[in-house]
């Protein structure tokens, strides 16, 4: 840096030592995250025997979209794609919604019955009736194969609302005054007012669920039992974790042998699709980040 | 009338005006019970609380076509199945372990990373440098456990580096490693942002002041930075390590293979298992609610003795 701002720090000798030695591990860091990533954009593109029996080469001609090709023109792939952008945005509609409107009254000073509930809420960060229980309930109420059995439990988080509430509570108590003498309905002024000053935090909230929503297989893999309905995560845990692939996906190949590599191979292909939309979008976000974590951090 | 029988009327009086207002209150902000609170106020008893009666199955012989009221009761007989069988200390010591040794191993390098990213200068590499510390975040559990058994099976990068056969994920002795090195893979840049967060928030101006005072690297971090990040640390430590009972099933699942089962299987997988995939409805539920109890008496000990080191603040 050419200009010397005021203040600036100046090292002694023994400080540039440890904080070198601290840069380097950070570097060693970030090199453990990038080369995986790189290693499996590269083998990716191989030809399955050879990536089997002496691992990436750079001799471009031999590349090929081969893998691709077959991962993309399998159907199951773009249903799992599909249900997993139905699933997380509907999730993410509901459960910024709920949160948002029942962190309002939470967050009023005055608001009679608030202990009560507080307490309702609280309670379930601690208890829950745990997995038969829940998936007992979810089969009486008729869910069982439905969307909404991997919707509705989670979409009301308390974490969220609390970090909804120190937010509002963060907000100038004048705006509510104001609203109140022009006699603004808590509709109208939660609405037209207090809503549109606390964007980020919706924001935050938002992306939050739809990344646990869009990552997540757990639930579905217990709820739903139609391929038709099936999230990219189930599917995609069939080929990269019990290494089965799409029939359509190596049908035309005669070998047993041959078909467990490319199987190997796709697996390279099918995380590096899989994992595309995401990693594009995430640096889109970035810019709310650090406020929707600060948000989060304010004790309860 | 006597002074002794106006006391209690006044109070019937107080407790009547307070009624009274509350109702009043009610009425007049009735759109905050209703529109607001009611939705979260629904889901809430219905996929909370109901569950949490339906641990009531725990202590019977849970019969699906008789229902919980037709089942028949049994004690602690399911818990006592539980305690007493030699797989139980086992999944126990499998939970414990992972979760201990992953919080011991995984707590400290967000801090050390907030530290070192506040020490750039340069806000640009900085941007740079978190924009790939955060990315692991956003791989799914599914892909990252996709990629930990390319990269580590038999013909895999791994193996071909050392020249070596190793069928990783077969071991039971490398279950452990390779979940907890994954996961500071995977999370330590992301949960490093709140650190990193109230680190720039440190006043400038105290910082400024330990520069003037001569203060070293060391001294600097002692008297400025880590305070301004303390309760947080603090915080957060309480929150991981009063879940270290509630680890969770996705990602031990699905690096399980039946082969490094021995200390691959926690109670969460186990109770998955014996309850959805064997049926066996009420001795899951009561092995889960076991581990629920478990986890709630560790947020409390653990919260006694974080407040009685932070002068009596705790959680």
């Amino acid at each position: 840096m050419s200009k010397k701002k005021s203040g600036m720090q100046i090292y002694t000798k023994q400080d540039k030592a440890i904080l070198y030695c601290g840069y380097a591990l950070l570097a060693l860091f970030l090199i453990a995250i990038i080369v995986p990533m790189v290693y499996i954009v590269i083998a990716s593109f191989m030809d399955p025997v050879t990536l089997q029996n002496k691992g990436i080469s750079f001799d471009f001609s031999k590349w090929s979209l081969d893998a691709y090709e077959r991962v993309i023109s399998d159907k199951q792939i773009w249903v799992g794609f599909k249900n997993a952008v139905l699933y997380s945005v509907i999730f993410t509609v509901i459960s910024v919604a709920v949160t948002m409107l029942a962190a309002y009254p939470m967050s009023l000073p005055d608001f009679k019955g608030k202990k009560f509930f507080n307490i309702l809420f609280v309670i379930t960060m601690f208890f829950n009736g745990g997995l038969i229980p829940t998936y007992l309930l979810i089969n009486n109420l008729g869910l069982l194969d439905s969307m909404w059995a991997v919707i509705l439990p989670g979409a009301f988080s308390v974490w969220n609302m609390i970090i909804a509430r120190t937010y509002y509570q963060g907000i100038p108590r004048e705006l509510r005054e104001a609203a109140d003498v022009d006699g603004a309905s808590e509709m109208r002024y939660f609405f037209n007012i207090l809503l549109p000053v606390c964007m980020p935090v919706v924001a935050v909230l938002a992306l939050w669920q739809f990344v646990a929503m869009w990552n997540s297989y757990f639930d579905a893999m217990i709820y739903l039992n139609s391929a038709s309905k099936q999230p990219l995560q189930l599917v995609l845990r069939s080929i990269l974790i019990q290494s089965q692939p799409e029939s359509g996906m190596i049908a035309d190949i005669q070998s047993t042998a041959e078909r467990a590599k490319m199987a190997e191979l796709l697996k390279y292909a099918t995380i590096i699709i899989s994992s595309l939309p995401l990693l594009v979008m995430y640096p889109f976000f970035q810019k709310y980040f650090d406020a929707g974590i600060m948000a989060g951090s304010v004790k309860g | 009338m006597k002074p002794k029988s106006v006391a209690p009327q006044s109070r019937v009086m107080a407790v009547d005006r307070k009624l009274h207002n509350t109702w009043v209150y009610i009425k007049r902000h009735w759109q905050l019970y209703l529109l607001f609170l009611m939705p979260a106020v629904l889901l809430t008893l219905v996929f909370r609380y109901i569950p949490m009666g339906g641990v009531l199955i725990a202590f019977q012989k849970y019969n699906p076509f008789k229902g919980i009221w037709g089942s028949e009761w049994v004690g602690f007989k399911n818990f006592t199945r539980f305690l007493s069988s030699p797989d139980f200390m086992r999944y126990l010591i499998n939970t414990l372990k992972l979760s201990v040794y992953g919080l011991l191993w995984g707590f400290p390098i967000p801090i050390l990373l907030a530290f070192l990213l506040n020490r750039i200068k340069s806000n640009k590499i900085k941007q740079k440098v978190q924009l790939v510390l955060y990315m692991p975040n956003f791989i799914s559990v599914i892909v990252l456990c996709g990629i930990v058994r390319v990269l580590l099976s038999v013909t895999g990068p791994v193996n071909g580096l050392f020249h070596t056969g190793i069928n990783f994920m077969t071991l039971p002795e490398a279950f452990r490693p390779i979940y907890i090195i994954s996961g500071i893979w995977q999370g330590a840049g992301w949960s490093s942002i709140m650190y990193t967060a109230a680190l720039s928030n440190a006043s400038q101006e105290l910082k400024e002041a330990a520069m003037l005072d001569g203060a070293n690297l060391i001294q600097q971090i002692r008297t400025v930075e880590w305070p301004a990040i303390k309760d947080m640390v603090v915080i957060q430590f309480i929150l991981q390590a009063g879940n270290i009972m509630s680890i969770g099933f996705e990602k031990a699942y699905a690096l399980q293979t039946d082969l490094n089962l021995n200390s691959a299987e926690i109670i969460a997988t186990y109770v998955y298992k014996k309850g959805l995939l064997d049926g066996d409805y009420s001795f899951s539920t009561a092995v889960g609610l076991f581990n629920t109890v478990i986890n709630v008496i560790l947020l409390i000990a653990v919260n006694k003795i974080v407040a009685k080191m932070n002068d009596g603040q705790g959680l």
